[in-house]
């Protein structure tokens, strides 16, 4: 993945500080380079200056320090409508007093386009987003999810080569949201464009993107892609922001070969791979994913420290299996486990031994 | 699959308390239609609804509505003429002199029975005032008459009648021929002139009829029965072909001889009917001419629709500054952080707590010719001594005291609808390259245009109807429509040409309001939300 070398970069902030009261900062130091057709998705939750970060690239707030570029330009002194910047908004922002083609032809209106070109244009938008019917029917007369489609539509149909979104499937239900989700990173990589996606919804971020940016306190807390994000999450906040995840508090006893030995609150030790500890007696978290427990021991390296634990309840839910843990003193603990003939089916109250593979195990920052 | 299956059903399949299924219209659990258990369901809702509502309800009902309706009768009503003089106008149907001279001796015996009867009930004078309306010096010519009508020298008849026959100066006497059929057939006039005396003996002077004089006009009704040839049996059998004689006609001359002039005559015809167009006609500035025909007043007496003209210009004058003034306060409250909006928006509303007056006489100081704004502009030389600005007892008095005052009506709904617009739609079309004109002129200014409409109704109809801001700011040149019916209220007293052009304003704000719903659509008009 191009890590955004500044030289071929298409979209660039550096060090962009953003504060509206002159006493706290809502973004702090934010350093971000994409490259051209990236999907990059700002994740976090509400609050932690993503869509600030959307609101100074779109032009609609100035950035108090720092420099935002575009295509190589400095575009911190030019107002939002000439940067040439597509946005869908949350709420499809649809002018209601005009018909979903007069819709589409405002971007066109405004560039001074002639009639023809224009109507092949809304044509060519409104097929791109299989609404080609409704050009003649009001905002107010589509469902949410056409309405989605209509805005899509008139983001694109300028043909921008960035496109901004913000959360614009908030609004809509799950399964819509599904699959739209699909049709617009189609969309986006067949169109070549980059895009710019905020949202708080982790599994839009995953499902969608190229790379997420997840943010929190006006950092970004890990720029990677969604599996490496999930995977190896770089620290605490990241792993418990993504997907499920079972955290134990420390203390770093030992640091060997790669892996370290966590001495637990309770006294219990177990292996993890140390990714933000660097020496012996820093307080550490570690994070499990409930998926890479193990309950059968056989499947773990002989010398691997193991836990005991205690069922407190046990869920079935068709394809896996999911057990909520009494583990070192947190009741909390979840393993999931695959529907599988070998799988036992736990009752509560019955005490167990569960480990991990040492490189599950991510001995993250306290 | 059977075929049973295969074919819908044609009606809404219902469930029976017995678990069948039928066809048929949908059934409740008791068996009863569902539409009429809903009805009966929905009724305690009803009631409870409108039992709330009926305090309000009722209220607008007397407070409101009824008086409306009111006016609206009183505009068209002029019993007056026809239950004053109910005999005269009778009489003057049968009448053929007018137009071109007075009507002749049968209408004035008429008129004098009913101006007698009318001057004990003190009514006369009311039926001067309401004809004066018509034409000047009717009030005085009746006052006048009225004056002179019980002592009119038609006492010869009474006199020579009781010495020809004493029995008829006693009212038990007359009372006891007045109860037989035969007698009130024959004497008509008589019957209906002793019946009018005996009710106003008792209602106007509360006395007992047996016990006063039979009045003049009795006996002069007797002599006209008796003139015409009647002859009842079982009454005095007197010979009246030698009394001596007057001419009623000529006794009216006496007491004033416009009583002659064909045009009074005239207005009394013409306003005889029940109910009359003549207070609307007045309106327009037109009347009855001469023969019923609407024709136009004379020129010097023209001043309604030169006053409703004006009152529907400066209306929109004053909406137009309102919307002027009004909606870049508006925007910049709607775009405002709610704490200073809310700061900005007790400004705004800071004249609805003064007192109408005050703020009105603020203005008379403010704007005279010395008063504040024209002392300022002569010291810095704006406008020289001598040329002080007339910017108060005149229009445009009235137009900037009353933008003031209606200012907030036009900023509310302004400023309720644009809070509605989410500033993402303006940001929406600046993503899309539209500059900052662009995106109010194309996106933001279509959407505010209810608040316009309904700010513009709100001003334009309260200002339409103003009374106290003109009357004091606006000198002759300044007052609407409303000062003047204000004036035939409350002083000239002539409530019906005032309900008259009470009606014609309500008929043109609706006239305008259709226009408006037609043009802008009233879907279009927004408080909020």
């Amino acid at each position: 993945m191009a890590q955004g070398s500044s030289t071929d970069a298409f979209v660039e902030f550096e060090r962009v500080q953003k504060s509206y009261d002159g006493e706290n900062l809502v973004v702090k130091d934010l350093n971000l380079s994409l490259p051209k057709g990236e999907f990059l998705t700002m994740l976090g939750p509400s609050g932690s200056g993503k869509t600030t970060c959307l609101m100074m690239l779109a032009g609609f707030e100035t950035a108090t320090h720092g420099e935002i570029r575009l295509d190589g330009k400095s575009i911190n002194n030019i107002p939002p409508h000439k940067r040439g910047i597509g946005m869908v908004f949350q709420n499809y922002a649809l002018f209601p007093h005009m018909t979903v083609g007069e819709n589409l032809a405002f971007p066109l209106e405004v560039r001074k386009m002639g009639r023809s070109e224009r109507e092949q244009k809304i044509a060519r938008a409104l097929d791109m987003v299989q609404m080609g019917d409704f050009k003649n029917r009001r905002p107010t007369q589509l469902s949410g999810g056409q309405q989605q489609r209509i805005a899509l539509a008139r983001a694109l149909v300028f043909e921008p080569e960035l496109v901004l979104m913000d959360e614009p499937l908030g609004a809509l239900d799950k399964q819509l949201r599904e699959s739209l989700q699909f049709e617009i990173t189609e969309l986006a990589h067949r169109l070549g464009i980059t895009v710019v996606y905020v949202t708080h919804d982790q599994t839009e971020a995953l499902t969608m993107s190229d790379r997420v940016a997840v943010f929190d306190d006006g950092r970004i807390q890990q720029l990677a892609p969604p599996d490496e994000l999930y995977e190896k999450p770089q620290n605490s906040f990241v792993a418990q922001f993504i997907g499920e995840n079972n955290t134990l508090e420390g203390v770093v006893e030992k640091i060997e070969g790669g892996f370290a030995l966590v001495r637990l609150d309770g006294g219990e030790v177990i292996d993890a791979l140390p990714v933000n500890v660097q020496e012996v007696g820093q307080r550490t978290r570690v994070s499990i994913r409930p998926e890479r427990v193990e309950s059968n021991l056989e499947r773990l390296h002989p010398e691997a420290h193991t836990l005991p634990a205690v069922v407190q309840e046990f869920i079935y839910m068709g394809d896996t299996f999911r057990t909520r843990l009494k583990v070192a003193g947190r009741d909390d603990f979840i393993m999931k486990t695959r529907n599988a003939p070998d799988q036992p089916r736990l009752k509560p109250g019955q005490e167990i031994r569960i480990g991990w593979l040492a490189e599950d195990c991510r001995a993250l920052d306290a | 699959m059977t075929d049973s299956a295969m074919t819908p059903p044609k009606q809404p399949m219902a469930a029976l308390p017995g678990g069948e299924v039928t066809e048929g219209p949908m059934l409740a659990a008791d068996g009863t239609p569902l539409k009429a258990s809903l009805k009966r369901a929905l009724r305690r809702e009803k009631l409870r609804a409108l039992l709330l509502i009926s305090p309000l309800l009722i209220f607008i009902l007397v407070a409101f509505v009824a008086p409306i309706a009111d006016m609206l009768f009183r505009s068209v009503e002029n019993q007056i003429v026809s239950e004053t003089l109910p005999r005269t106008v009778a009489a003057l149907e049968a009448d053929e002199a007018l137009p071109e001279e007075a009507p002749g001796e049968e209408v004035f015996h008429a008129l004098y029975t009913d101006l007698v009867i009318a001057e004990e009930y003190k009514v006369h004078t009311r039926l001067g005032s309401r004809l004066n309306y018509e034409m000047t010096g009717l009030s005085s010519l009746f006052r006048g008459t009225g004056r002179d009508v019980g002592r009119f020298d038609t006492d010869i008849y009474t006199d020579q009648f009781v010495e020809a026959e004493p029995a008829l100066e006693d009212p038990v006497n007359w009372s006891n021929w007045m109860s037989e059929e035969e007698i009130r057939d024959a004497l008509p006039l008589t019957a209906d002139a002793w019946d009018a005396w005996t009710t106003l003996t008792v209602e106007a002077n509360e006395d007992d009829p047996l016990e006063e004089d039979v009045a003049d006009f009795v006996y002069t009704a007797l002599y006209r029965d008796l003139a015409n040839g009647a002859a009842p049996a079982n009454f005095p059998d007197v010979d009246v072909s030698s009394f001596e004689t007057v001419s009623i006609r000529a006794l009216f001359e006496d007491s004033d001889e416009d009583w002659l002039d064909p045009e009074v005559w005239q207005v009394i015809q013409t306003y005889s009917p029940a109910y009359t167009d003549g207070y609307f006609l007045n309106s327009v500035d037109m009347m009855n001419g001469p023969g019923g025909d609407a024709q136009w007043r004379p020129d010097d007496e023209q001043i309604y629709l030169k006053l409703f003209w004006r009152t529907m210009w400066m209306s929109m004058a004053i909406t137009f500054s309102c919307i002027l003034l009004g909606y870049p306060i508006a925007y910049l409250l709607s775009t405002l952080p709610l704490r200073s909006a809310n700061v900005l928006m007790i400004l705004v509303l800071l004249p609805f707590w003064t007192s109408l007056l005050v703020r009105t006489s603020a203005w008379k100081v403010l704007l005279q010719q010395q008063g504040v704004i024209n002392d300022t502009l002569v010291w810095i030389g704006i406008v020289s001594d001598a040329n002080r600005l007339a910017l108060i007892n005149n229009a445009t008095g009235t137009i900037i005291a009353m933008t003031h005052i209606l200012l907030p009506f036009m900023i509310l709904p302004l400023y309720s609808v644009m809070k509605t617009i989410p500033p993402s739609y303006v940001r929406a079309a600046k993503s899309m390259g539209a500059n900052d004109w662009t995106a109010f002129w194309r996106v933001w200014f279509p959407l505010s245009i209810p608040g316009i409409g309904a700010g513009s109704i709100l001003a334009f109809i309260l200002s339409i109807g103003y009374y106290i801001t003109p009357e004091i700011v606006g000198g002759t040149e300044g007052v609407f429509i409303s000062n003047r019916i204000a004036y035939h209220i409350s002083s000239s007293l002539n409530w019906g040409l005032a309900a008259a052009l009470g009606s014609i304003l309500l008929a043109l704000v609706l006239v305008l309001y259709w226009l408006y719903d037609r043009i802008v659509g009233i879907d279009n008009v927004k408080l909020g939300g």
